[in-house]
């Protein structure tokens, strides 16, 4: 292992992470729910009535971030090397996962994380763990 | 007025994303690539949210209501279960092949990015398997009689 130090950014990943936390915040506050993203989005599958106004203006909110970010700055580089088949296998891999594993890096890596929930500290060694595994095996092992 | 605050918390949710770095995918690949060149930043994006979190979570839990006087809907479930290590380990294993996970998509899908277009379908369409899979689940229950 060496740290890359010249793509470190400390404190905007700092501060994104605090922002990440008010709206967590302000979401279980105001709310009552957890602001856990493939709970919100796979919740809108179930169309219950009464269920889906919140759900739909979460993930409108998520949508819009970009736009609302570009109305006061450039976007950063948001990068992406992965082709279209390995991105459609990913997204399935992912959409599937986190339905069965009921939470992703935001319900399981943040909120439950905060409330010290051990199914979400179990959730996040695992997605975490396998997370460096396949990295690993894509970039050194099968060589990307 | 809930609606309204939804917005809000989403909206703020993704600009921490972006600000934080978790909506380029690349950085996302550069952190979990711990044998490589590793870019450690990632990590205080989780720091600073469970810094924050955690107060909230602490009061939270103390409420029966919201502060809007909605029911807390507070997870319940403890039990440490096959689906829940199964499908995480299904969902790293997809964070891992494309540095993109729910919230970033969704981010990645409001830059008109077409990769986060076709990420964002392919996740619908595993959310929806799975909705399909529990419902037919639920039906063979209910003409066996079994309950689990």
């Amino acid at each position: 292992m060496s740290i890359d130090w010249n793509h470190f950014t400390p404190w905007s990943a700092l501060a994104g992470g605090m922002g990440i936390g008010i709206a967590a915040a302000l979401f279980v506050l105001l709310n009552g729910r957890i602001a856990g993203i493939s709970g919100i989005v796979g919740g809108l599958f179930k169309l219950q009535t009464g269920d889906m106004g919140w759900r739909m203006a979460f993930v409108a909110g998520l949508v819009a971030a970009p736009l609302i970010w570009q109305l006061f700055h450039g976007l950063p580089t948001l990068q992406i090397d992965t082709g279209y088949g390995m991105l459609a296998l990913a997204g399935l891999m992912v959409g599937i996962g986190t339905r069965y594993g009921s939470g992703c890096t935001s319900g399981h890596g943040v909120c439950g994380m905060s409330r010290l929930s051990p199914r979400s500290i179990v959730a996040t060694l695992v997605f975490m763990g396998t997370g460096f595994v396949t990295v690993y095996l894509i970039r050194h092992v099968f060589g990307g | 007025m809930a609606n309204i605050t939804a917005l809000l918390a989403g909206l703020i949710f993704g600009l921490g994303l972006i600000l934080a770095g978790m909506a380029n995918p690349a950085k996302v690949l550069a952190f979990l690539d711990i044998t490589g060149s590793w870019d450690p930043s990632l990590a205080l994006v989780m720091g600073g949210a469970i810094a924050v979190g955690s107060i909230a979570f602490a009061v939270a839990g103390r409420r029966n209501r919201s502060y809007l006087g909605l029911p807390m809907h507070l997870p319940a479930a403890r039990m440490i279960d096959k689906r829940l290590v199964l499908g995480s380990l299904a969902f790293g294993i997809g964070w891992g092949m494309a540095g993109i996970c729910p919230g970033p998509a969704l981010v990645l899908l409001g830059t008109g990015s077409s990769e986060g277009a076709v990420f964002v379908v392919a996740m619908l369409l595993g959310m929806g398997i799975f909705e399909i899979l529990e419902r037919s689940k639920s039906v063979d229950r209910s003409k066996t009689g079994q309950h689990v």
